[in-house]
């Protein structure tokens, strides 16, 4: 059975001039023990999808329609007072910047014991040898000195330690990490992954890595959902997403890095920008900027559909008889 | 100027340019507990030339001073230590000078938050105007909507876009507003400061392609900062990795990148997430960036270094030509690695 399963999760945010539907229609699953890639450009929803799962959503946003299933249970219909027993518990989060996850005014020792006596049935002195411990894992050095340190003496690559400890305080089953290496420079970010690849591992949770860098996606993650316009629009093992994608976007999106193997007087690029959400074109939300659209791409939306090794949604993958069909 | 122009091939010229910030203490705190002053070597003796029509990038993790080194060559800050030279005549002079808007006019910047660089109450036709009316350009108004409407043009966005305001744009677009307003005066050097590291990749992939083909039609000479090698890859032609304030390595694109010779710049390199060997660790870099208040002695990276011994401890290593690059490193120079 998967972890945690989404299923048709739609996010939409009423406001005055109409509501906006910030994702539609997202379903994907993640097996215990696996990283999960998101990526996406800015505004295709992949941090929303994060905050959804764990309840964090900001009003007033909702989760309007589909379910959000961990271990077979419901979690997205559950009250605030609930959601907080499972968040932290049951589900682990980081997030991108480690400055403002942390607070300035308490010790990161008195946060994480804080963060263990809430969870686990502890008493003080336990929860703090945990919490060394928890410090000694994610490779602080010295760290029964430094569990008495105040967030701001540590350094950026430190401070997101201190914070990963923290998400896994309770053994949680899941982890949502948003972002979790874009503040950091390129050789900080190496350790980091490295750490929260093994320590994962070694524990057998699952991680949801929601980020925008294709580097840190292909090197961590066992599988990855391409996000466009708050759709999914590609979805399979990470390997076969990047080097055959099969959706238009996925292959543009690849195609727009600059690559360190090889030399290129121009990068592709894709032209446009993805569509603000009160704009969505009808059809496939790419059509506009996809060069290969035809007749059916305008009128109908796609849904994920087996693409070779991937599942894509995209018209290009649906049965020969259909398209023949279509273009007929 | 053009029997001067003929004296060196270089545009840009940095010699030993350094920046030393006073982080002190208040001066009661200094009396009362008797701290002494501390002194931030930000840029400590940094040297480069840039050719007319070339990029040289500079990188670095963060606070290794890169930014600091744009801001000092467009005037921002003025050197503790050392000069510039631009084009033969002596920047910093004329800055503080009465040529001070003629120079400005020559060295213009392109920022990396689009989001903070553009004032959000101007109308795009006065951010890019602004330099045109600043510096006596354009003073007739039809002109000068004219003349905004082509420097539109020339970053591929519409001429009609001129009566928007910043926040209609995306930041890509955002971004493109802010070098035609860098354009507007017909610079010859642009200093760009981490241009696209705010973009999406699809959205750094058009603004990469527009400054090169920028770079082409006008002969532009740029200083490219960022802390993505693969970015520096694709648009630089000179590559300078920066440690702690100063040069450790400066050479040619495709030397560095092929057979790079400093221990930082090979843990730099294999750093990279390698795209297409998915599932493959990297090979993380062992410890951080040190204090820049407090430096260790000797060579600056010898706490991270694998091939560290006494004299790099000790001894701090200058820039030297070895085998046609510029490496700062006691075991390159001594035939170790």
């Amino acid at each position: 059975m998967s972890l945690l399963e989404v299923k048709n999760l739609v996010v939409e945010f009423p406001g005055r001039r109409g509501t906006l539907r910030a994702l539609d229609d997202i379903s994907f699953s993640i097996a215990p023990g696996e990283i999960l890639g998101v990526v996406g450009e800015s505004g295709a929803g992949k941090s929303l999808t994060g905050a959804a799962i764990i309840g964090l959503l900001e009003p007033p946003g909702r989760v309007a329609s589909g379910q959000i299933l961990l271990e077979g249970q419901r979690i997205d219909n559950l009250s605030n007072e609930e959601m907080r027993h499972i968040r932290g518990r049951r589900i682990g989060a980081i997030f991108q910047d480690p400055l403002t996850s942390l607070n300035p005014l308490y010790t990161v020792g008195r946060q994480l014991t804080e963060t263990i006596l809430a969870h686990l049935p502890v008493n003080a002195a336990e929860a703090r040898q945990r919490a060394i411990q928890l410090l000694k894992d994610t490779g602080i050095p010295a760290a029964e000195e430094r569990i008495d340190h105040y967030p701001h003496q540590f350094s950026g690559g430190m401070r997101q330690r201190v914070v990963i400890a923290l998400a896994l305080a309770a053994e949680p089953k899941l982890i949502v990490a948003d972002e979790p290496t874009t503040a950091l420079d390129v050789s900080i970010q190496a350790q980091i992954i490295t750490l929260l690849k093994n320590i994962c591992k070694s524990r057998g949770a699952a991680v949801m890595l929601i980020t925008h860098d294709m580097g840190v996606i292909a090197e961590t993650c066992d599988r990855v959902a391409v996000l466009y316009a708050g759709r999914v629009a590609e979805i399979g093992p990470v390997h076969d997403v990047i080097n055959q994608p099969s959706h238009p976007y996925t292959s543009g999106l690849m195609a727009s890095i600059p690559d360190m193997t090889m030399d290129r007087e121009r990068l592709n690029q894709i032209d446009g920008a993805m569509p603000r959400l009160n704009a969505i074109p009808r059809g496939c939300a790419y059509n506009p900027r996809c060069p290969k659209t035809f007749d059916r791409c305008m009128t109908d939306r796609p849904d994920l559909m087996d693409a070779g090794a991937t599942r894509a949604a995209c018209w290009l993958h649906a049965g020969a008889a259909t398209q023949a069909e279509v273009t007929a | 100027m053009s029997a001067a122009a003929t004296k060196s091939k270089a545009l840009v010229q940095a010699h030993d340019l350094a920046k030393t910030f006073d982080v002190s203490a208040p001066w009661l705190n200094r009396v009362i507990e008797r701290k002494p002053r501390t002194l931030l070597h930000a840029v400590d003796g940094v040297s480069f030339e840039i050719e007319k029509g070339k990029t040289l990038a500079l990188v670095g993790e963060s606070g290794c001073g890169k930014s600091t080194v744009a801001r000092l060559l467009v005037g921002l800050y003025e050197p503790t230590r050392g000069g510039l030279t631009f084009d033969n005549q002596d920047a910093h002079a004329a800055f503080k000078g009465n040529d001070a808007k003629a120079m400005r006019r020559r060295i213009q910047m392109i920022f990396q938050d689009p989001y903070a660089s553009l004032n959000p109450r101007w109308l795009v036709e006065d951010i890019i105007g602004e330099p045109l009316k600043e510096h006596g350009l354009i003073t007739d108004k039809e002109q000068l909507k004219t003349r905004v409407g082509e420097l539109l043009k020339s970053v591929g966005l519409s001429p009609l876009d001129m009566v928007k305001y910043p926040h209609q744009f995306s930041g890509g677009q955002r971004q493109r507003i802010s070098i035609a307003r860098a354009l507007a005066t017909e610079p010859e050097f642009l200093v760009c400061d981490e241009p696209t590291s705010a973009l999406d990749v699809s959205v750094q992939a058009q603004v990469l392609n527009i400054m090169k083909d920028l770079q082409r039609e006008r002969q532009l000479t740029y200083l490219f900062i960022s802390h993505n090698l693969a970015v520096v890859r694709h648009v630089s032609d000179q590559v300078g990795v920066m440690y702690l304030g100063r040069l450790v390595e400066l050479a040619d694109k495709h030397t560095l990148f092929d057979t790079p010779r400093h221990p930082y710049t090979r843990m730099l390199l294999d750093a990279i997430p390698k795209m297409h060997d998915t599932g493959k660790a990297r090979t993380p870099v062992q410890g951080e960036v040190p204090n820049p208040l407090n430096p260790p002695p000797g060579c600056a990276f010898n706490p991270r270094c694998p091939h560290v011994n006494d004299r790099c401890r000790t001894e701090r290593p200058q820039l030297l030509s070895i085998g046609g690059i510029r490496i700062a490193c006691h075991a390159v120079e001594e035939g170790r690695i």
